[in-house]
């Protein structure tokens, strides 16, 4: 049986393989091997091998299932899928069965894909570790004594364990691209509003963008196809049509200049190992052809703090929608406020509460525009930064994150620290701009390296050729059986 | 600036929060810590800078003005809490006597 979804969705379009006993066999595969990395928070057999058998129905009956025939997918549990629990890896959704699915999800079953479960992640996406989960944290499968990343950690993990080739996160700061890294995976974030977020339950809505998780850049990139482009259902969808990344993959990296960004690749933070098997990438790609040029973004100086205010001001605006009144927990109270303030406290997880108090006070009468004004106008600088390096560089460059995976319980009594495993996903995340992390080989203990690709907003064909163009110099890590 | 522990209780009053002493003392301290690396975003000199708030404007976002697919009313109802004859139910909003 093929194990990529490329493979897959061509053996089960030819009749070669049923998309039922492909969809059984990730099943085992989660049902034997999860209990010790804990990535899914739930799976639902009967529903995915239902939907399977409509996949092997059509092409019994000579009708084309699509271009992800058969694969097996992973849900972020921050996708809304009807009738189906999604809880956002908090107890104040435990229990919620949503009326409507997701775009992304309707897009993925419309193109023949199966959806076999919801990934766990840190509570409102709000991590970098996935200890966040209110569930249960999540093990890197590469070392299971380490964090997986976060938020989308369940998801990188889900992959990078082989239970299933393919699987959705969301990434606010970096959600996608730092679990991605630290898991050895493919994790890509498209142009803001290239991907339609109806159904993604919000955190920060001028930030949160979903993406593909998958062990190659080809995989990834036909996620990519099938989930971008416009939806009437989301008012930030950008209506331009979409140009298709999977034709574009072979053409290299010889011709292109890549900028090294020299704020998001030096500084204490980072470790020797990461900067080794960063710089040798490079090499690899001057080999290649490619041409590397330096380039500054000095206002990513900035980026990190402006992030943490302009994102936990929105969630704390975002999250005012959990409140005992519509959907989930209710602690009961003798008025309406006590019982608002009493669900939230019993719902919410320690990070979300710290984060919905920091966005309450930043947007607190008097403050709004020393933080979240400063912010975004921050957020013009940073963008402008990223506008003149792109004038000396097609693609820019930098280790994903300053570290490979940390050990579980190592940095959660330090928000900070923890907050920095973020630093060079953050930028792209404030310019709107699409970004990729690919593996770029393991450091001393063998613990996946994350290289991470930056490309102007709707670049994603140059993103994926770069991408593509580094994964055939670099190769790809397989997943930890 | 620092926070003070009646900033926390105040911004926990305005968030719809309980927090107990322990979160209150963690609170003061953390949201302060954070807040003094946000000081050097509150010193930078911006003016003449406009603020994004959507990274890829687009102005007038239109459709045509025809109803569309809505949720089925009980359908949703069932996912609350409490729900009676086609609303949601809340505990008491105003004191019986005010």
């Amino acid at each position: 049986m093929p194990a990529t979804a490329r493979g897959i969705a061509s053996a089960v379009r030819s009749g070669d393989v049923s998309a039922v006993d492909v969809v059984a066999a990730a099943l085992r595969r989660v049902e034997a091997g999860d209990a010790a990395i804990g990535s899914f928070l739930r799976t639902y057999a009967d529903t995915a091998l239902e939907r399977a058998g409509r996949v092997d129905a059509a092409v019994a009956e000579g009708r084309d299932p699509g271009p992800l025939a058969g694969v097996p997918v992973g849900l972020k549990d921050v996708l809304t899928t009807e009738g189906i629990e999604t809880t956002c890896g908090s107890r104040i959704l435990e229990g919620w069965q949503p009326p409507y699915d997701a775009t992304v999800v309707q897009r993925l079953r419309d193109a023949g894909a199966v959806d076999v479960g919801k990934t766990n992640c840190d509570e409102f996406a709000m991590g970098s570790s996935n200890e966040n989960s209110a569930y249960r944290p999540v093990a890197n499968p590469h070392d299971r004594s380490r964090v997986p990343g976060g938020s989308s950690g369940g998801s990188a993990a889900a992959v990078a364990a082989g239970f299933v080739p393919v699987a959705l996160g969301s990434d606010t700061g970096g959600s996608i691209r730092q679990p991605a890294s630290l898991c050895g995976t493919v994790g890509m974030k498209p142009t803001y509003g290239r991907v339609s977020r109806y159904g993604l339950v919000a955190f920060a809505s001028s930030l949160d963008q979903i993406g593909p998780f998958a062990l190659d850049v080809a995989d990834a990139a036909l996620v990519y196809d099938v989930i971008a482009g416009h939806d009437p259902m989301d008012a930030t969808s950008i209506p331009h049509p979409v140009e298709p990344v999977t034709g574009g993959l072979d053409r290299g990296l010889d011709g292109l200049t890549l900028g090294v960004v020299e704020e998001l690749s030096s500084g204490a933070g980072f470790e020797a190992e990461v900067l080794d098997r960063f710089r040798a990438a490079l090499a690899e790609a001057e080999r290649a052809g490619a041409r590397v040029v330096d380039v500054s973004l000095p206002s990513t100086a900035y980026a990190l703090s402006a992030y943490y205010l302009i994102a936990p001001a929105e969630c704390s605006s975002n999250l005012a929608r959990f409140d005992g009144v519509r959907y989930g927990l209710r602690v009961g109270a003798d008025d309406v406020e006590a019982m608002n303030r009493a669900t939230r406290a019993a719902g919410f997880g320690p990070e979300v509460k710290r984060r919905v108090m920091l966005g309450t006070y930043a947007l607190s009468a008097g403050y709004y525009d020393a933080y979240y004004g400063q912010a975004q106008r921050v957020r013009t600088l940073v963008i402008d930064d990223f506008a003149a390096a792109y004038e000396r560089a097609d693609v820019l460059v930098s280790p994903t994150s300053p570290t490979v995976a940390f050990a579980l319980g190592e940095r959660t009594q330090d928000p900070i620290a923890m907050y920095l495993s973020d630093v060079c996903t953050i930028p792209s995340n404030l310019a709107g701009h699409p970004a990729i992390s690919i593996w770029c080989g393991d450091g001393a203990a063998g613990l996946p390296v994350g290289l991470h690709l930056m490309a102007p907003a709707l670049a994603e064909p140059l993103l994926f050729q770069a991408a593509a163009g580094f994964e055939a110099v670099l190769g790809t890590k397989a997943a930890a059986v | 600036m620092r926070i003070t522990r009646e900033d926390v209780v105040h911004v926990a009053r305005l968030a719809r929060l309980d927090l107990d002493d322990d979160e209150l003392e963690t609170f003061t301290g953390q949201l302060g810590d954070i807040l003094d690396h946000a000081a050097r975003v509150e010193a930078l000199d911006t003016s003449g800078v406009e603020p994004t708030a959507h990274p890829v404007p687009l102005a007038n976002v239109l459709r045509p003005d025809e109803r569309g697919r809505c949720l089925d009313r009980d359908g949703v109802l069932a996912q609350a809490p409490e729900a009676e004859n086609g609303y949601f139910r809340v505990p008491r909003i105003m004191d019986a006597g005010s």
